[in-house]
């Protein structure tokens, strides 16, 4: 964040004080930085998934907050995120041998007539930095693909996203066939995108919209919680 | 009347004349609805436009056209609104009905510059094409350069539209030299370039019905 940061050498910071420049090194989209500072603490013996929640995840809270605050605008945001890809691509192989805990399971998509992915892959990073597990199926998702997703991977929660007024619709008829085939109470249904608003998400019987990826993850983990105390008490 | 891209952008234009009929329009469509006023001598229009920046802030529109309305209503017999849906999700008709105020059909005005039925038939084969209109090529840095941050991050061009391939340059007006800035976009965006002429389209339409009401 300041001319100071060409000198630090990150290998010389103590723990702290490094997780702290991984906060400003991913405020300011520093990839490369951020990639060695996760190698770093993992050399330091930090458990991968430590080094997830505690630096990149909460580096990227405060990238959110500042974006909600209307602070940090989309391009910001966007190298932020890119940074922490850097980190996560080191990590994720990791996570998954050293058996780091898992929340639930994603299945989310653009949908049809849509080719916007932005805030999908940024919902997508979030929430497995939050520990769940996601399949990604990309833009411009008809039905079927939905469905069939669905069927070969059984999430906990289907996202759909969408970025125009004239593509939007499609969640309902994606929900509608979802109800039509039985498949709607099994799932916990996300939407979100830029001309989306609650009354949107309501209205085509989503469990909710979320306006942006930490709002989606914090929705997500109450709605699986509450999900499996049902299942418990049923 | 002087008409500045820079100013139609950020501040918009003041009612100004004598006319009974009001029309509340996107500054993106000034030059295009004073022309048709000025090639059709509707003198019984005067024109206001909210400034066109706020294309990039849809959910900012409702409110500053229903503050319009409401504004300037009394000095008119009539009041139409020169937008589409424009990225509304259905609020601006849903406001603009309840005032009974009428606007342009169809989801934005690539679709009723080109013609609604046109842009519907096309739609589904045109999911990775931008578009561009006489004044988007000439305000691209303003409306979609510098607003994505590749002024300052040309390596996001990619993240932005990675998935498009082709820009599509809807021309009001057969002018060379907005022609060439649309190439440019397309060049600056690594799309391939398309110039297709849509004259009007469907706002020539819909301002000749209101003007005879």
């Amino acid at each position: 964040m300041s001319e100071e940061d060409d000198d630090i050498i990150l290998s010389e910071l103590d723990d702290e004080e490094l997780v702290q420049q991984m906060f400003d090194d991913l405020y300011d989209g520093l990839k490369e930085e951020i990639e060695e500072s996760v190698n770093i603490l993992l050399e330091r013996g930090w458990a991968p998934y430590r080094v997830l929640t505690e630096a990149l995840v909460g580096g990227m809270k405060i990238v959110g907050d500042d974006f909600r605050d209307g602070i940090l605008f989309v391009p910001e945001v966007l190298l932020a995120a890119n940074a922490m890809k850097g980190g996560m691509f080191i990590l994720k192989p990791l996570l998954a041998e050293t058996g780091a805990p898992r929340v639930g399971k994603m299945v989310i998509g653009t949908v049809k007539g849509d080719i916007h992915d932005i805030g999908k892959n940024l919902v997508s990073m979030m929430m497995e930095g939050a520990g769940f597990e996601v399949v990604d199926l990309g833009i411009n998702n008809a039905v079927e693909a939905y469905l069939e997703a669905l069927e070969s991977e059984e999430p906990d929660i289907l996202g759909m996203s969408a970025l125009l007024t004239t593509t939007m619709p499609y969640m309902k008829v994606v929900i509608d066939t979802l109800v039509e085939t039985g498949k709607r109470d099994d799932l916990i249904v996300l939407v979100g995108g830029a001309p989306l608003n609650e009354e949107f998400g309501k209205a085509i019987g989503a469990d909710a919209y979320c306006r942006d990826a930490a709002v989606a993850v914090e929705t997500a983990k109450t709605l699986v919680a509450r999900k499996h105390n049902q299942g418990a008490t049923a | 009347m002087k008409l500045d891209d820079k100013t139609l952008t950020e501040t918009g234009l003041a009612p100004e004349g004598q006319g009974r009929i009001l029309v509340i329009a996107c500054g993106a469509l000034a030059r295009e609805i004073l022309a048709l006023i000025e090639i059709n001598g509707w003198d019984h229009i005067d024109l206001q436009c909210l400034p066109a920046i706020l294309h990039n802030t849809p959910e900012k529109i409702t409110g500053r056209v229903v503050e319009a309305i409401e504004k300037h209503r009394a000095g008119y017999d009539r009041v139409f609104v020169a937008y589409a849906d424009c990225g509304t999700g259905g609020r601006l008709q849903a406001n603009c009905e309840a005032l009974g105020v009428e606007l342009i059909e169809g989801p934005h005005c690539y679709s009723f510059f080109e013609g609604n039925q046109s842009f519907a038939e096309r739609s589904e084969d045109e999911i990775t094409t931008f578009y561009l209109t006489d004044f988007l090529a000439r305000q691209f840095d303003a409306f979609v350069w510098r607003p994505l941050g590749l002024d300052r991050h040309p390596q996001l061009r990619d993240t932005y539209f990675g998935h498009y391939e082709k820009l599509v340059y809807l021309a009001q007006t057969d002018d060379p030299a907005i022609t060439q800035k649309a190439r440019d976009a397309a060049d600056r965006l690594g799309l391939t370039f398309e110039r297709r002429v849509t004259g009007y389209g469907d706002l020539a339409t819909v301002l000749g019905t209101q003007a005879k009401l």
